[in-house]
């Protein structure tokens, strides 16, 4: 169960930090372009640390012990516990900006209560990452005002990005069994009662950027059927496709 | 400029021998000597990098804190650390990591902010409240932040450039009174 919660936050980086990874040399300008790639070293980074702690509670739960590469690299995508919104795919800068921004809000907020988990190990990965992921959500927030109130054309490429993306932050917040039963245990993040503030925090950056978010979505992933119980849209397969491609045809690969 | 080397200051002459004849002090001058891979102007022990020495039986271990959590640097700083320590001292060291408490720049060495100044990268919160309060301040379309003064001229008349520089650790800047872009070492 632990080692599930684990996979959630190591996947939620490694997934985003691929995503991020696709635009090196494609940035909008080379600033973001630099930009992106920090982030998605820094996700990277995080995603390492939840995975060294994933690996040790998996020999502890009788496992093999599976490495950060075992990990990585030899699931599948029904095996991947990442939020929906995550894998989705870069789209145009708009498309990516409000991905990040979206996804930044969330994961500063929990990091924050996961910095008072009671599992000592998560308070620590969290500390560190959370320093991290405030300066994210500063850029992405700086982005969306600028964007969204900027042009006719970077505004409506925003809000279409808002209207076809905001479908994929209700997940975020659906609380499932393994959650709950660790939240009650003082060791996971209690998403529900964090998402007034999330809410308060987007609305605040949109009514800036002059977005509006989408009235009556559906909500995908809700109701414990979604990324954080495996099933995924089809565009994370293709992501994996490509990121795990080399050491699955070379397992032993060494550089 | 004629600065002494870090190579100079390794004083201890290798004592080859068990880990229970290595003298802690001259482990932590070996670590002073070991510069960081992307900032070789400073010593790692300078930027707060090292945490501890200790010996666990017949063991010297060096804890280290990551700054950034994907800085590509810290497996190099590792490897750096086992070289300079043995050669130091005869003994290889064990290298652990440690998480918390999480690094910040508040652990930078007073006299490695000089360090960074002199390198032309503007150290992290070097400005005084009194300077902000006085200071003209370009608008920018971001929220307003402290301004950062410029290690070339000293003006308080900069603008960012871009939130990520040449590595994790920094941001660009330029100056607007002499025009020179600098990097900046971002408050962590």
């Amino acid at each position: 169960m632990l080692l599930d919660y684990l996979l959630r936050f190591a996947d939620n980086a490694l997934v985003l930090a691929q995503r991020l990874g696709e635009w090196v040399g494609k940035g909008p300008v080379l600033e973001e372009d630099i930009a992106t790639t920090n982030v998605g070293l820094d996700l990277i980074g995080q995603a390492r640390l939840w995975f060294a702690y994933a690996s040790e509670v998996d020999a502890r739960e009788g496992h093999a012990g599976r490495s950060e590469d075992r990990f990585a690299y030899f699931r599948d995508s029904g095996e991947f516990r990442n939020l929906l919104l995550v894998e989705q795919p870069n789209g145009n800068y708009a498309d990516t900006i409000v991905r990040q921004f979206l996804f930044d809000q969330w994961h500063v907020l929990t990091l924050g209560q996961l910095t008072l988990s009671r599992d000592e190990r998560i308070a620590a990965i969290a500390a560190k990452a959370i320093k991290e992921v405030r300066y994210h959500v500063e850029r992405s927030r700086d982005w969306v005002i600028r964007l969204g109130d900027g042009t006719d054309v970077s505004h409506s490429r925003m809000q279409s990005a808002v209207d076809a993306l905001w479908m994929y932050t209700g997940e975020m917040f659906s609380v499932d069994a393994t959650e709950r039963a660790l939240i009650d245990a003082g060791v996971a993040a209690d998403v529900e009662a964090l998402q007034p503030h999330w809410s308060a925090a987007v609305n605040a950056a949109f009514d800036e950027a002059t977005l509006v978010v989408p009235a009556d979505a559906w909500m995908q992933g809700s109701r414990s059927r979604g990324g954080k119980q495996g099933v995924h849209t089809e565009h994370l397969s293709r992501l994996l496709a490509e990121m795990q491609s080399l050491p699955r045809s070379y397992p032993e690969a060494r550089w | 400029m004629s600065v002494p080397g870090p190579a100079t200051r390794i004083a201890e002459p290798a004592a080859a021998g068990p880990a229970t004849l290595v003298s802690i002090a001259a482990v932590w001058r070996a670590l002073a000597s070991v510069p960081d891979p992307e900032v070789p102007v400073v010593s790692i022990v300078e930027l707060g990098i090292v945490r501890d020495v200790v010996r666990e039986r017949d063991e010297i271990v060096v804890t280290v804190t990551p700054t950034y959590s994907g800085c590509p640097a810290t497996a190099m700083i590792e490897a750096d650390i086992r070289t300079a320590v043995e050669e130091a001292t005869g003994v290889r060291p064990r290298v652990q990591t440690a998480l918390a408490p999480t690094w910040s720049t508040d652990w930078i060495a007073p006299e490695a902010r000089g360090k960074l100044l002199r390198a032309g990268i503007a150290p992290p919160g070097m400005t005084l409240a009194s300077d902000i309060a006085t200071s003209a301040r370009p608008i920018t379309f971001t929220r307003p932040r402290a301004p950062v003064a410029c290690p070339n001229c000293g003006s308080l008349r900069t603008s960012e450039l871009a939130r990520f520089g040449s590595t994790a650790c920094k941001a660009q800047y330029r100056c607007t009174d002499c025009l020179e872009p600098f990097d900046y070492f971002k408050p962590h």
